[in-house]
């Protein structure tokens, strides 16, 4: 027999084997299930993150902040620049000739998580009229848009899952005045964490008079850098333009790089872990059939051969291990939502997405687990003398 | 007892080394993960109380980001049992690089002194930070770190507060180095207070006589569940209602704005202790099986069935213990060398918690295989049936 139609022989007929050996061969997938399963949870978390975050910002919407602020919570702009910078003609206007541009206020307010006491910090963005028609995407699930002058909120969609007392109806205390939710929407990003309510209202009842920044929509496709060049060289303005796409990535790459650390650390020392226990139970797989090999190789069988049956079935195992996992991971977490503090202080909240490239990461895992795992046993069953072999190690 | 048996448990777990070896590694691993997973949601579940709290922070009920203006400050002091009143600004500066963060705030010099005795300078030095407009003070770790001397001029770009004229670089005179009164507070003194007196005339006329939060240090810790209702009672239905918390939890508040990492933790720890229980349990089985007639051999020599299941719990404890012993030091020393503004602790909780679980983990990984020792057949051992 050549070496090849050996191999094949011998891995079909070892891979054909493995129910015999159920114990040893269900601790090596549920021992690589547990890694992968973790691995991809944490990294579900981050991806899931990411997925929202780079969702917002339409790339023909621009923001314009103070020059100098590291995101809207810290910037600053008076009624005068509001006004100055909507007038720009880069910016597209509307059919009532007004231009798409709104001038948002950012504020602080806490809100308690769901079952505790203690608040979480989310956004209060007070929005002008136009707001809405500069933002399509946004959909109205439940109820109606705040009225202008009325001290009424909006919640965001994630903002209404996590944290309490957000129903339609309820009412919130800020600053010493009741404020009414009126309506849940919807945009599938960042600003599913926010309460929305009017401009105005919001200005006074939390005693300021200018906004965090202003939301434009582009009238054409190089409008950005004409917008730019004109307000920054504007001496009656000291501002930033970025897209908004620009903006929201600058805010939370810091965040999902921190994630993705621990991730990363959690999943190695599990993995490390895992290799030994793999070593441990292919030894033993490898032991038991000790005198199994010896026959073969008695037969005529070659060292490449024994090679490969080990290391297939530590493989086979493994990616078994590896889609239990994954599968795991999927049911458990795909879709479970949680917050956690974005840029600015403030909560975002967020889905954990299990992705097909992540389950592939998960796979590769596992086979390589398998592979470290398997390599050492399989060696040493090649070189085991066949004499000993044969009397069973 | 244990001296007579020790040497028959440590010479089965012996008998193949490189299979204890692996299994010991394995359950380091788990134990490393364990420790640092349950060290982290200590933290975060810990509720802190007002027990032995002298110190409260009075913050903005809407949001700590909310600055309270100056005037509750004669308010707060007025109530009985308040000792001293502080005031803070957080003051967002950025010295040279984003990537040297440090805090900084803006306190009446006076006032951090008697509310924050832990910090200890030179007298000459705390005279000189009350009498400078622009001066500065930093911790010694902070001093050391950039090179800072008193005397120096430290430029600091706030991203959040600009002067009268627009421009966000603030010049702050270094006058004082401070340290902490021990080593847990000289870990700490990585910060910097700054004058606010420079701070209020230099910031936009809209933005003067606000405070920050105020920091309440009270006379009889035991009062201060009663001082924190009676601030807020105070200012309730203002437009600036406060909340009033122990120092300890405002600042757990930060953490636990992270999130609820508690179901996400508790999940990986129970994934973790899964597996090992699985890869361990395997072990230990196998391990015994093939020593089925040694402990035959054993049973013929008289050792009753109950030692032999003795022996086989003992072999799967100490091998747990082992294990987990391991990787718990590695978890504390992990922990331990982390920077001081990361308040993870590995305390006695967190060891009470991996001790349980490695007691649990050793009768769940032993007791099969020392049932089926304990009701061995002599004879069908020794026959290899």
């Amino acid at each position: 027999m050549s070496t090849a139609t050996q191999i094949y022989e011998i891995v079909l007929m070892n891979l054909k084997s493995i129910p015999q050996r159920m114990g040893a061969s269900l601790v090596i997938v549920i021992g690589i299930a547990g890694v992968v399963g973790v691995l991809i949870a944490m990294l579900s978390m981050s991806t899931g993150l990411n997925k929202t975050l780079s969702a917002t910002g339409d790339p023909n919407r621009a923001i314009i902040l103070r020059g100098g602020s590291n995101g809207e919570l810290s910037s600053f702009l008076d009624r005068s620049a509001n006004t100055l910078i909507k007038q720009d003609p880069a910016i597209a206007r509307h059919t009532d000739q007004l231009p798409f541009a709104s001038g948002e206020l950012i504020v602080v307010t806490e809100v308690p998580r769901k079952g505790q006491s203690s608040g979480a910090n989310v956004s209060l963005r007070g929005i002008e009229p136009k707001g809405f028609d500069i933002r399509p995407e946004l959909k109205i699930l439940q109820g109606r848009k705040f009225k202008p002058g009325l001290r009424e909120l909006m919640v965001g969609a994630g903002a209404y899952k996590q944290f309490d007392g957000l129903q339609i109806g309820s009412k919130l205390k800020f600053r010493g005045s009741y404020w009414v939710v009126v309506g849940v929407f919807e945009t599938k990003d960042a600003h599913d964490s926010e309460l929305w309510a009017d401009l105005d209202t919001v200005q006074s009842a939390f005693g300021r008079t200018g906004v965090s920044s202003v939301v434009v929509k582009l009238n054409y496709s190089d409008a950005l850098e004409d917008l730019k060049r004109r307000l920054t060289s504007n001496p009656q303005l000291n501002v930033e333009v970025k897209t908004e796409q620009e903006y929201f990535s600058s805010q939370s790459s810091g965040l999902t790089n921190q994630i993705g650390f621990l991730t990363n650390i959690v999943a190695y020392i599990m993995a490390f872990g895992a290799l030994f226990g793999a070593l441990n139970t292919m030894y033993s797989a490898v032991s038991s059939r000790t005198a199994e090999i010896g026959t073969l190789r008695a037969l005529g069988f070659g060292n490449a051969p024994v090679v490969a049956s080990v290391m297939a079935e530590a493989m086979a195992l493994s990616l078994l291990g590896g889609l239990l996992g994954s599968a795991i991971a999927y049911f458990v977490f795909n879709g479970y939502s949680v917050s956690t503090l974005g840029g600015g202080f403030t909560q975002v909240a967020f889905n954990f997405a299990v992705t097909p490239s992540l389950v592939l990461k998960g796979l590769s895992w596992a086979l390589a687990i398998g592979f470290l795992g398997g390599l050492a046993p399989a060696v040493r069953a090649a070189r085991l003398p066949v004499t000993a072999a044969l009397r069973g190690g | 007892m244990i001296r007579k048996y020790f040497p028959l448990i440590w010479g089965a777990l012996m008998r193949k080394k490189t299979r204890t070896l692996f299994t010991l590694l394995s359950l380091s691993a788990a134990f490393l993960l364990i420790g640092l997973l349950q060290a982290v949601n200590s933290v975060l579940s810990g509720g802190a109380d007002f027990l032995g709290a002298n110190r409260m922070i009075t913050q903005a009920k809407i949001s700590f980001t909310q600055p309270l203006p100056m005037r509750l400050l004669p308010q707060i002091e007025s109530i009985p049992g308040v000792e001293h009143v502080g005031h803070s600004q957080f003051f967002g500066g950025v010295y040279q690089d984003p990537k040297n963060f440090f805090p900084q705030f803006a306190v009446n010099p006076q006032r951090l002194f008697d509310t924050y005795p832990e910090w200890v300078m030179p007298e000459a030095q705390k005279r000189a930070f009350i009498s400078t407009q622009d001066g500065a003070i930093a911790g010694r770790a902070l001093a050391d770190k950039f090179g800072w001397k008193v005397g120096d001029i430290i430029p600091l770009d706030s991203f959040i507060w600009t002067q009268r004229d627009g421009s966000r670089t603030w010049q702050w005179r270094l006058v004082g180095i401070f340290e902490g009164r021990d080593q847990e507070w000289s870990d700490r003194a990585n910060l910097m207070y700054l004058n606010y007196g420079q701070f209020d005339e230099g910031r936009s006329e809209r933005a003067r006589g606000l405070a920050g939060v105020f920091v309440v240090r009270v006379k009889n810790p035991l009062d201060s569940e009663r001082i924190a209702a009676e601030i807020d009672k105070k200012f309730e239905n203002s437009a600036d209602e406060t909340k009033t918390q122990s120092e300890q939890e405002f600042q757990l508040g930060f953490l636990k704005q992270l999130g609820d990492i508690g179901f996400i933790v508790n999940a990986i720890s129970g994934a973790v202790f899964f597996t090992i229980l699985i890869l361990t349990g395997y072990t230990m089985s196998q391990a015994v099986r093939e020593r089925i007639p040694e402990l035959a051999v054993l049973k013929c020599l008289g050792f009753t069935d109950r030692t032999v299941l003795a022996l086989v719990l003992a072999e799967s404890f100490l091998l747990c213990f082992i294990g987990a012993l391991f990787g718990m030091i590695i978890a504390t020393l992990v922990i331990g060398s982390l920077p001081p503004e990361y308040p993870v602790k590995a305390d006695s909780s967190v060891w009470l918690f991996a001790l349980l679980t490695t007691i649990f983990l050793a009768i769940v990984v032993g007791l099969p295989p020392a049932l089926r020792a304990m009701r061995l057949k002599i004879v069908d051992a020794l026959a290899g049936r």
